[in-house]
């Protein structure tokens, strides 16, 4: 592990320790080399929400080296997709990125749809993508509030999940579970939107939309905030794309770069007008504007899809019995956290050979040993905020 | 005091009850402003309603609950701590606490001891408690625990200084240093001739006040002064070991200090325990209530920058003291030292 190495590689610490422990017989400079502090973050650490542990090397404040540990969660789900038929796989994936649930669904619907050769109806396609984008509102609004709380800022936490409530109860309303919806089926949706649905979609859009204007006066539009995240957690657009980070964390390194238009067209997307924000900056305030910002824009989109709602069947055609054809398919899509992905590998029987998941968080935290060389303790915590994980995603 | 009370006691008893008096604020204190600011004020800020079953009346039980929850758990110390630093760290904290209570005068005559020095001493008083957080961050032989405890060391030493010279022009402007010159000061004092309210130096010092305010926040590691806490980093900082009982001392200590420094800014700033025409016999007995009311304005400004506020990070909060209070403290000691040889 590289927490055992010469951390002399640090910015701004150029000593050369080895020449410093010579001179130790001396006893003079035993007392000048203090010796580096190695402490565990996680894996039970408020900041790292979950068990992700990460082992940092201190001097003082500063971080020399940090080497995240993952897999305290490890649930094996890539080997029990191999065991689980295709339509109960759905209940298994949920729990990928436990909060935006919906969303890890769609693209592996999307796969086994794409090799049986069916077409969700146009209906269903729709509330897909209304789905999707109220699970990334619901999660983004939470890490509006959170990125506050761990800062330091009590408050714009318990917002952040009173306003997700109104999210979550939409969530619920449609497809019968909070987190857990399990809602999609091969071939479309299980039911259609329940009675009232939209209109009470409508009242809650324009709550989301005040809670962001909170948000911006509260916790980006705050001083000491500002100060905490400019310049911190610097991402330069090509080494973050050189590690594969993803999502909303890139985008804010100023890559223009959004699997919702610039990839193979899925849902509803291609139907839709919407904007893909960036920043220039690459740095901890500028993942939180580019979140503060798709919230908005997945309301105006969640507006637009309500407006254009097409009527018809929210089902295909399909067997009752879903055998899937031989094929490998690669299916990606653009969920809250990245750039989310299964490679399905079928062989003709009723559930997959062999399923691979790419999951956003895990390639959003390799960057840590990388961005967290060289900066203060607070901004351990305030990077890791910034970039927002889910363990689960993470751990899979 | 015994006058007042129109009992003769001797002075040993009346010290014995000072004490007792003195010693039951500091938990009292620490209870009244734990519910109203903690539990309520920031519920209420956060759009929730906070505890509202224990004693019937919107959870006022809870926080006696807490404590009493606290006396029952076992004590835990850790195998590698130093045991009698360990246990003595929770101790000097409260002890500084009730030490500044002492010069506090909450009546005419209603003060444990009215010290020539006494705004000087309460100051010094107060900064022993950072000897306790010190004990407590190295006793505890945790890695956490250090980080606080060094970085409450460094933050407590830095805010001594603005507040000391937030205090200064007040001294300059009363031509005293006791508590009670202080608030006589105040009360005898008059705006441009008229003398209806007297003169709470607030309205002359209102950037000292700012500055008290400031560095008390900072004294007392509230946020967005609390790195030396961070839960989110630090977990709680030099706390992270402590369980029980020895959890409730730092609890007491924590919001007895923040009475202790509401107290001190009301005496200060907004004119003690003096109301407006009220003189002699009456004062004793209202001069309580009025601090009471003054201190819970203050505490109230503190405990709303505590609930809004994301915390700055320890080089930033050294920089806002050393580069921003210290001179605007130095600028108004001067500007209130010019004024006070020209009229």
């Amino acid at each position: 592990m590289s927490t055992t190495e010469s951390p002399a590689n640090a910015p701004g610490f150029e000593v050369d320790r080895d020449a410093i422990r010579h001179l130790a017989d001396a006893q003079i400079n035993v007392e000048l080399d203090t010796g580096d502090m190695i402490i565990n973050l996680g894996p039970q650490h408020p900041a790292t929400h979950g068990t992700l542990r990460l082992v940092v090397r201190l001097d003082g404040e500063r971080v020399l080296a940090a080497d995240p540990v993952i897999g305290y969660m490890h649930r094996g789900y890539e080997k029990l997709t191999e065991f689980r038929t295709y339509p109960q796989i759905t209940t298994l994936i949920n729990r990928i990125d436990w909060l935006s649930s919906f969303a890890n669904e769609v693209p592996f619907v999307d796969a086994a749809e794409r090799l049986m050769g069916v077409e969700a109806p146009p209906r269903a396609a729709y509330i897909r993508t209304i789905l999707t984008e109220l699970s990334r509102i619901a999660t983004f609004v939470l890490f509006l509030g959170e990125m506050g709380l761990q800062l330091g800022a009590l408050t714009p936490a318990f917002y952040g999940f009173r306003d997700r409530e109104h999210v979550l109860n939409l969530i619920e309303g449609a497809t019968g579970g909070r987190f857990h919806p399990n809602f999609n089926r091969i071939g479309g949706l299980k039911d259609d939107l329940p009675w009232g649905w939209i209109a009470e979609t409508r009242s809650v859009m324009s709550k989301i939309l005040t809670a962001c204007d909170t948000f911006e006066d509260l916790v980006a539009g705050n001083e000491i905030f500002l100060s905490r995240t400019r310049g911190i957690g610097v991402i330069p657009g090509e080494i973050g794309a050189a590690y594969g980070v993803s999502g909303s964390n890139l985008r804010a390194s100023g890559v223009d770069w959004d699997l919702r238009r610039d990839g193979r067209p899925y849902l509803a997307y291609p139907e839709i007008d919407f904007q893909v924000w960036t920043h220039p900056d690459g740095d901890s305030f500028s993942r939180y504007w580019v979140r503060l910002q798709e919230t908005r824009e997945s309301v105006r989109m969640v507006l637009q899809l309500l407006d254009g709602l097409p009527a018809g069947p929210v089902m295909a055609k399909v067997p009752r019995i879903i055998k899937v054809p031989e094929g490998e398919v690669w299916a990606e899509t653009e969920n809250p956290l990245g750039q989310m992905g299964y490679y399905v590998v079928s062989k003709g029987a009723t559930g997959p050979f062999r399923v691979k998941i790419r999951s956003a968080s895990f390639s959003n935290v390799s960057i840590l040993p990388w961005l967290l060389k060289g900066v203060y303790v607070p901004d351990v915590v305030t990077i890791l905020a910034s970039l927002y994980f889910i363990l689960g995603d993470i751990d899979r | 005091m015994t006058t007042t009370l129109a009992l003769q006691i001797g002075w040993g008893t009346t010290l014995a009850l000072k004490t007792v008096i003195v010693l039951a604020i500091i938990p009292l204190g620490a209870l009244v402003l734990g519910y109203v600011f903690l539990l309520k004020m920031m519920s209420h800020m956060q759009s929730r309603l906070g505890p509202m079953d224990p004693g019937g009346f919107h959870g006022w039980f809870q926080l006696v609950g807490d404590g009493m929850k606290f006396l029952q758990k076992e004590d835990i110390m850790p195998e590698q701590a130093d045991k009698r630093v360990f246990a003595t760290a929770p101790a000097v904290v409260v002890i500084s606490t009730f030490l500044v209570f002492l010069v506090i005068p909450m009546g005419p005559d209603l003060v444990v001891k009215d010290l020539d020095v006494g705004v000087f001493y309460a100051l010094a008083v107060s900064s022993l408690s950072v000897i306790g957080v010190l004990m407590a961050g190295w006793a505890s032989a945790n890695k956490y625990a250090l980080l606080g405890a060094l970085r409450a060391a460094g933050q407590l030493i830095a805010y001594e200084l603005p507040l000391l010279l937030a205090v200064t022009g007040v001294v300059v402007q009363a031509n005293t240093m006791s508590l009670q010159g202080i608030v006589y000061a105040q009360q005898d004092g008059s705006i441009f001739g008229w003398s209806g309210v007297g003169n709470p130096f607030i309205l002359t010092q209102f950037v000292g006040f700012l500055l008290f305010v400031v560095a008390a926040q900072a004294e007392l590691t509230q946020t967005p002064f609390d790195m030396p806490v961070a839960e989110s980093e630090l977990v709680a900082g030099y706390m992270v070991e402590y369980t029980g009982f020895r959890f409730l001392f730092f609890f007491i200590g924590e919001f007895g200090t923040a009475t202790a420094f509401a107290a001190l800014a009301a005496t200060l700033f907004l004119g003690g325990w003096s109301l407006p025409w009220v003189h002699g016999d009456a004062a004793n007995w209202l001069g309580p209530i009025v601090l009471f009311v003054k201190l819970m304005f203050v505490a109230f400004l503190m405990f709303w920058a505590r609930f809004t506020y994301p915390r700055l990070r320890e080089d930033q909060l050294q920089a806002l003291a050393w580069k921003v209070l210290i001179p605007i403290g130095l600028v108004n000691l001067l500007v209130t030292g010019v004024f006070k040889v020209a009229f």
